[in-house]
C-alpha cells in the first residue's frame, strides 16, 4: 500500500479529481468559476492547465441550464462532475435533479442512465448567512434515484469522490466549507463503493450516528466523556442515500443507546429517518430513548454571535450523552 | 410544390405520417375502451412537422421531446406495439410499463429523455449536443418543444450555453398554439409570452432561426435540412419553428376524438368534407394535404394511397393486440432499478 500523504480535505477532493481525469478522457468539471479561475474556494486548481477548456468548463451563471445541460452529457456518453459554488443554489436546479436526473434509470427501465456527480459546499461557521450555508443532503435523499454523500475526512473525501465518479448513477457530494482546512492522512488505494458506514471510534456506553462535519464535535465530546470514564461510540454513515442501516444497527445493539446528530435542521431532516430505523429494528436493545441533536429550526443567522447558537456542537453533544446516561 | 423533396421521399414521409396518425387513433381508442387511465397528449395534426424534421437525422443523432411525443417516438421508427403497450403500463412496453404516453421514450434510438415538465428536456439536449462536440463525429441533437416552452426560464438559459458554445443543436419549437382554446372555453392556456415573434429569442443569441408552415413537409424538411447540414458542419445550433394549427381534439382539457378516423376518401373526393371541423380537413390536416398532394402524381397514386393505408391500419391492429394481450408487470419488480 502506498504511503499516506497529508492532505486537507480540499486538496483530497482535488486529488481523487486529477485521478479519475487522467484515468476517464469521459470525466470533465462543469460549473462557475471552476476553469481558469480554479475555483471560488480553490477547490479546482490546477484541473484547467492540465486538461484544458474541454474538460473544464466554466458555465455561465444559468444553474438550470447548464446543470440539465450537465444530466444531457451524462446520458450520452461524459462523467460530467458539476460544482454548484454553494448548496443553497441547488434550488435552481431542482427540476433537473429530482424530475431528471433521478428518474432516468427508472422510466426508461434500467435502459438509461445518469453517471454524473453534483458536487456542492455547504455548511456553517463561516458567517454567510441564511441563503450561503445550508445544506440539503436531506431533500435529496428523500428523492428516489439520487445517491447522497457527506464525507467528513480528507480520507472519506478522496474515496467517495473517486466512487462517486465511478457510479453509474447521479451522486450528491457535499463538501462542508469548514472541515475545507482539516488534515489527514490520504492513502490512495482501491475506490470504495457508496453505501457504507465507518466506525469512526469504538465504545460500549452510547453510539453516536455523525453526519459531516459534526463527526469531528462528536469526537471532541467522546474524548471529553472519555475523561469521564464513559466510552462514546461513534459511526459515520458517510453516504447519507442508501443508507448502511446494518452497521448502525450493530453498533447500537452492542451500546444499547443512541444518539444522532445533524448539522441540518433536526425538523424532518437525517436524524429523524436514521431514529426511526433504529427504534424500529433495536427497540429490545435501547436501554434509553433515541435521543437527536441538529441545527435550529431558523434561517442560519450571519452575526457572529447568533450562527453558533444555530448547530449543536462538541459540548452540546458531550451534554446529550451525560443526560442519556444520567 | 418544390422539387426539394423526390417523389419516393414523399411517399415514405406520407406512410410514416399516416402510421403516427393510425397510431394516435389507437391511444385514443385504447382509452376510450378503459386500457388505460390517466392524462395523454396526442400529436394529431403536427405530423408534417415531426415526420420530415426526423427523417433527417441518422443512427447516431440524438433526440429529446416532450409529454407531446408520441409522434416523435414513432417516427423515429420504435415499434408501436412497444410503444402503444408502454402507453397502456404493460410489461412488454418500450420502459416496461414504468414512464408510459408522458414518458415515451427509446433509449436505443437515441432519444435521452421525455420530460413531462414543460421545457424539462430542453437543456438535457443541449448535454446531448455537449457531449457530440466532444466526440467530433459530426452527429448533431434535434431538440424538439412546443411554444409554451419558451416560457420557462431553463429554455432561454440553454440557448444562451448552445450559442455560446456553437453546440450542434436543432431547436425544433412546434408552435401549435393557432387555434387553441382559451380557459374560457375550457383549454388549456395558450402561448403567454410577451415576445411577439418567437424567433426574437434565439435571435438576440445569435442563434440563425426560420419560421416554417409546419403542416407543409416541403418546407419543414427544407428548413430542417439546411439546419441539419449546418449543425454537422459546426455551424449550430439552429432555430426553426414551426408553425402547426392546435388540433380540435387537443383543445379540451381531456383529448377525444373529435374529428374521428381520418378518412382518407376526403382527400380523393370520395367522400364529403363537412360538419365542424370541415375546415380543419379541408386546410390544416397535415396528413389530408400530402395525400392530396400525392393524388397530384397521376395514375395509381390513389390506389397506392389506400394500399399504404391498409397496411398501417393493419399493423396498427396487430400493435392493438399485442398490448392488449400483453401482461401488466409483475408487482415484484416495482422496485427494480431503484438503486438509492
Amino acid at each position: 500500500m502506498a504511503e499516506p500523504r497529508m492532505l486537507t480535505y480540499r486538496e483530497a477532493v482535488l486529488d481523487a479529481l486529477f485521478a479519475e481525469m487522467r484515468a476517464d478522457p469521459a470525466v470533465m468539471i462543469i460549473g462557475e468559476d471552476v476553469g481558469a479561475a480554479g475555483g471560488v474556494f480553490k477547490q479546482t486548481e490546477g484541473l484547467f492547465a492540465e486538461f484544458g477548456a474541454l474538460r473544464v468548463v466554466d458555465t455561465p451563471i444559468s444553474e438550470p441550464g447548464a446543470f440539465g445541460m450537465a444530466v444531457g452529457a451524462a446520458m450520452t456518453g461524459m462523467r460530467p462532475v458539476f460544482e454548484v459554488m454553494f448548496g443553497d443554489f441547488m434550488t435552481l436546479c431542482m427540476d433537473q435533479l429530482v424530475n431528471q436526473a433521478a428518474k432516468v434509470r427508472y422510466m426508461s427501465n434500467g435502459r438509461a442512465g445518469v453517471p454524473l456527480v453534483l458536487r456542492t459546499t455547504m455548511g456553517t461557521g463561516a458567517n454567510l448567512g441564511p441563503q450561503h450555508s445550508q445544506g440539503f443532503y436531506a431533500w435529496a435523499a428523500h428523492v428516489p434515484g439520487l445517491k447522497v454523500v457527506a464525507p467528513a475526512t480528507p480520507q472519506d473525501a478522496h474515496d467517495l469522490m473517486r466512487a462517486a465518479i465511478r457510479d453509474d448513477d447521479p451522486v450528491l457530494f457535499f463538501e462542508d466549507r469548514m472541515l475545507y482546512t482539516a488534515r489527514g492522512p490520504v492513502v490512495a488505494g482501491e475506490p470504495q463503493t457508496l453505501g457504507r458506514a465507518r466506525v469512526v471510534r469504538q465504545g460500549r456506553d452510547v453510539t453516536i450516528v455523525a453526519i459531516g462535519r459534526m463527526v469531528a464535535f462528536a469526537q471532541a465530546a467522546a474524548e471529553e466523556l472519555a475523561r469521564e470514564g464513559v466510552e462514546v461510540e461513534i459511526v459515520d454513515p458517510r453516504t447519507i442515500a442508501p443508507l448502511d442501516r446494518r452497521t448502525i444497527i450493530a453498533s447500537v445493539k452492542r451500546t444499547h443507546r443512541a444518539l444522532v446528530v445533524d448539522g441540518a435542521p433536526l425538523a424532518y431532516g437525517v436524524t429523524g429517518e436514521i431514529a426511526s430505523i433504529i427504534a424500529e429494528e433495536a427497540f429490545d436493545w435501547l436501554d434509553a430513548p433515541v435521543s437527536r441533536l441538529g441545527a435550529a429550526n431558523v434561517p442560519v443567522p450571519i452575526s457572529r454571535s447568533l450562527e453558533p447558537l444555530s448547530r449543536p456542537d462538541a459540548s452540546a453533544i458531550a451534554q446529550r450523552v451525560r443526560a442519556m446516561l444520567a | 410544390m418544390s422539387a426539394h423533396l423526390s417523389q419516393d421521399a414523399r411517399w415514405r414521409l406520407f406512410e410514416t405520417m399516416l402510421l403516427m396518425r393510425r397510431f394516435e387513433e389507437s391511444v385514443a381508442k385504447m382509452n376510450v375502451e378503459k386500457h388505460f387511465t390517466g392524462h395523454y397528449h396526442l400529436y394529431i395534426g403536427q405530423e408534417a412537422t415531426g415526420a420530415p424534421a426526423i427523417s433527417l437525422l441518422g443512427p447516431k443523432d440524438s433526440l429529446s421531446t416532450t409529454h407531446r411525443n408520441h409522434g416523435h417516438v414513432i417516427a423515429r421508427g420504435a415499434d408501436p406495439g412497444g410503444a402503444l403497450a408502454e402507453i397502456m403500463g404493460r410489461a412488454t412496453g418500450l420502459s416496461g410499463g414504468r414512464g408510459g404516453t408522458i414518458h415515451l421514450t427509446d433509449a436505443s434510438l437515441g432519444f435521452l429523455s421525455t420530460s413531462g415538465v414543460v421545457g424539462g428536456s430542453i437543456s438535457l439536449g443541449v448535454g446531448g449536443a455537449f457531449a457530440r462536440k466532444h466526440r467530433k463525429d459530426g452527429s448533431i441533437h434535434l431538440a424538439l418543444f412546443g411554444d409554451s416552452a419558451l416560457e420557462e426560464g431553463v429554455a432561454f438559459e440553454s440557448l444562451n450555453i448552445a450559442s455560446l458554445w456553437k453546440l450542434p443543436i436543432v431547436f425544433l419549437c412546434e408552435n401549435n398554439s393557432a387555434d387553441s382554446w382559451d380557459r374560457s372555453r375550457g383549454g388549456y392556456t395558450t402561448l403567454t409570452h410577451a415576445a411577439n415573434d418567437l424567433r426574437s429569442i434565439p435571435g438576440a443569441l445569435g442563434i440563425p432561426s426560420r419560421r416554417v408552415d409546419g403542416c407543409d413537409v416541403e418546407d419543414v424538411h427544407e428548413a430542417m435540412a439546411e439546419a441539419v447540414e449546418a449543425c454537422r458542419a459546426g455551424k449550430g445550433p439552429m432555430f426553426i419553428e414551426a408553425m402547426t394549427r392546435r388540433w380540435a381534439g387537443s383543445a379540451p382539457l381531456w383529448p377525444e376524438l373529435s374529428t374521428g378516423v381520418t378518412d382518407l376518401r376526403m382527400a380523393t373526393g370520395e367522400a364529403a368534407i363537412e360538419g365542424e371541423h370541415s375546415a380543419w380537413y379541408a386546410q390544416n390536416d397535415p396528413v389530408l394535404k400530402l395525400a392530396r398532394e400525392l393524388l397530384g402524381e397521376g395514375a395509381g397514386a390513389r390506389e397506392r394511397i389506400f394500399a399504404i393505408d391498409a397496411q398501417v391500419t393493419a399493423r396498427m391492429q396487430a400493435a392493438e393486440r399485442f398490448a392488449i394481450d400483453s401482461p401488466m408487470p409483475a408487482p415484484e419488480t416495482a422496485l427494480q432499478h431503484v438503486f438509492a
